[in-house]
């Protein structure tokens, strides 16, 4: 089940709003298209991101990939627990953040309600 | 026939030597100070000769090369290297560097002749032969266009856009340069986005890096546009010369709109690829560029070529002395062997050759972009094969089974399960179908048997590896069994 607490992205991410900060992470469709994800660099506390700007590559044994941000702002969290457990993505994409975004501005256009997410999924099931 | 590979450290037994000494007839001297010598045992492995040679001779019998067979690695023309290039290269290998200029003619003017071609191939004013390798080249190509933009006091022009087809070296060099990084979207047929660049585009951007044809093989068909909307907004356009053995001699890039590129001489032009290298990756730009190119620039003056230290705005060496001239003879031979016409020849038999691969595997995969192809073609299993839990990845590994090195797999990103497929022009029509016909028995096996085909590779000396432990826990180094 898509949770329906946060949105989401086209490019399947997620971000959950909380008091003005954006937790960011990935779907279970990334995770499973990804395949068993070996390394997350994870971006430096402090880091200033903007909108579209890759804040994370994720690899896997098929692939490295960067993961846009749908949101600008500071970097104020990292789950360190990727470092030595980047399978925790695989096993539990929608409990594990990557970063957590002290949120300046939000792309609106881009995110999507878990409705809208699994529609878009289901219209892009060919890809 | 599955055959146990020992390390040579699982072979040592201990006093066993490949050599055998006289015994010391003078007096042993001590010259080693103490705090310089090393406490404890070296260890390295202990054999005799035989075993020795068996296991290097062995070793190297598991390598694959172009020599050896089949080898379509899309993106990466892996094609053959014809052995007058090494014959030639070889009367090249008494040349020192340091020699002066009037002593070393005969490799200077080789080297100016073949910046000559470049330029001619790829329609740019000059190229400089320095860089080591492709991703090297791309790294110059981007200094030059930081140098030409900080030159006119243009230093707002800090990001290089870059599609998400994109070799993943783009984005890193351009990051290596010192730029900013702004992804766009692919068009839907897989080009670039007209209106995703329109928006990209402004006072920041210093540049485009594009391949074409593009990573997926195909033409960028919209390649004016593109050139009028970058330079519209002050910005100069990359060539990523990956893929330029699909149009040699048919179009260039130079008349495409772009300003600066580089070519890997050991792709298109047929030098030794793979192994770590030597690699070559000269770099080529028109006439707004040339004031930045590294130094030593070669010039020629009353019939001599001469090497022209005096250009103020260069960015500078990029590598030492003039490059990896071994190969740039290789590449230089390539081009004479086969002249204009020879090299038109081989980017429509390239062409011809994934065309009739594609059109030959369709109805057994999918083809995702299902136009005319350039010099590689992407396939992808079938929803049928999926279904039964063949992916990509088992194809390839049941492609190495039948003696082929697989296709490039999983990119470009923007395919799912990608199979990239690049015969090039080298190969005969019987080669191009007896791969057709293992694909297409893969294809079949794959849904009457899959099982067979997750057990592949059987042939070889380990079958399938834990690719996940061995990237999240590798073992690198050996140890000993205590």
């Amino acid at each position: 089940m898509i949770p329906t607490d946060r949105r989401y992205t086209r490019e399947h991410d997620w971000v959950k709003f909380e008091e003005g900060i954006a937790i960011l992470g990935i779907t279970d469709h990334a995770q499973e298209a990804l395949g068993d994800i070996v390394y997350v660099e994870l971006p430096d506390i402090d880091a200033e991101i903007e909108i579209g700007e890759s804040y994370t590559t994720v690899e896997s044994v098929k692939a490295a990939s960067p993961v846009d941000s749908p949101v600008s702002g500071r970097v104020v969290e990292v789950n360190t627990e990727l470092d030595e457990k980047p399978e925790l993505l695989n096993e539990d994409p929608y409990g594990q953040f990557i970063a957590k975004i002290a949120c300046a501005e939000v792309n609106q256009d881009a995110l999507l309600t878990a409705g809208e997410y699994e529609q878009f999924l289901a219209e892009n099931k060919e890809d | 026939m599955r055959q146990s590979y020992k390390l040579i450290f699982e072979r040592s037994r201990e006093g066993r030597r490949a050599y055998d000494l006289p015994a010391l007839d003078v007096p042993a001297v001590d010259a080693v100070p103490a705090n310089m010598k090393r406490e404890g045992k070296l260890d390295l492995p202990e054999v005799g000769e035989v075993d020795l040679v068996r296991h290097y001779t062995n070793l190297s019998r598991r390598n694959f090369g172009v020599d050896n067979g089949f080898y379509p690695l899309g993106s990466c023309t892996m094609k053959y290297n014809p052995k007058i290039n090494e014959e030639v290269a070889s009367m090249s290998e008494n040349m020192h560097p340091i020699l002066d200029e009037d002593m070393a003619q005969g490799s200077l003017r080789l080297m100016y002749d073949l910046e000559g071609y470049l330029c001619e191939i790829c329609g740019m004013d000059a190229f400089t032969l320095q860089p080591a390798a492709g991703a090297h080249g791309e790294l110059t190509g981007l200094m030059l266009i930081r140098a030409y933009h900080e030159k006119r006091g243009d230093d707002a022009r800090k990001t290089i856009i870059v599609p998400d087809a994109a070799h993943g070296t783009n984005p890193a060099s351009a990051v290596m340069a010192g730029f900013k990084v702004k992804e766009i979207k692919s068009a839907p047929d897989g080009g670039v986005d007209l209106d995703a660049l329109r928006e990209a585009v402004g006072p920041d951007t210093a540049g485009l890096m594009l391949t074409n044809p593009s990573t997926l093989g195909l033409f960028e068909r919209n390649i004016k546009q593109i050139a009028a909307i970058v330079h519209e907004a002050g910005g100069l356009l990359y060539y990523d010369g990956a893929n330029l053995n699909a149009i040699m001699g048919i179009v260039r890039p130079g008349d495409m709109g772009f300003d600066v590129m580089h070519i890997n001489l050991h792709k298109t032009f047929s030098t030794p690829h793979g192994g770590g290298g030597p690699g070559s990756g000269p770099v080529g730009f028109k006439k707004h560029l040339e004031p930045f190119m590294p130094v030593p620039a070669l010039v020629e003056r009353e019939g001599m070529i001469e090497l022209d230290y005096d250009r103020p705005d260069s960015i500078g060496k990029v590598k030492s002395f003039y490059g990896n001239f071994g190969v740039i003879v290789r590449a230089y031979a390539y081009i004479r062997s086969l002249g204009g016409a020879g090299l038109r020849e081989a980017s429509e038999n390239a062409v011809l050759n994934a065309n009739y691969i594609k059109n030959a595997l369709r109805g057994v995969y999918h083809i995702p972009h299902d136009r005319i192809c350039m010099h590689e073609c992407i396939v992808t299993p079938t929803e049928e094969m999926m279904e039964k839990g063949v992916h990509t990845t088992d194809i390839a590994k049941a492609l190495i089974d039948r003696g082929y090195h697989p296709p490039t797999i999983y990119f470009p990103l923007i395919v799912h399960e990608a199979m990239m497929i690049e015969p090039t022009e080298s190969e005969s029509r019987e080669t191009l179908d007896e791969f057709i016909g293992a694909m297409k028995a893969i294809a079949n096996e794959a849904l009457t048997n899959p099982e067979s085909v997750h057990a592949c590779p059987k042939n070889t000396p380990i079958g399938r590896p834990d690719e996940t432990t061995a990237a999240r826990k590798p073992i690198v180094r050996y140890t000993r069994p205590e």
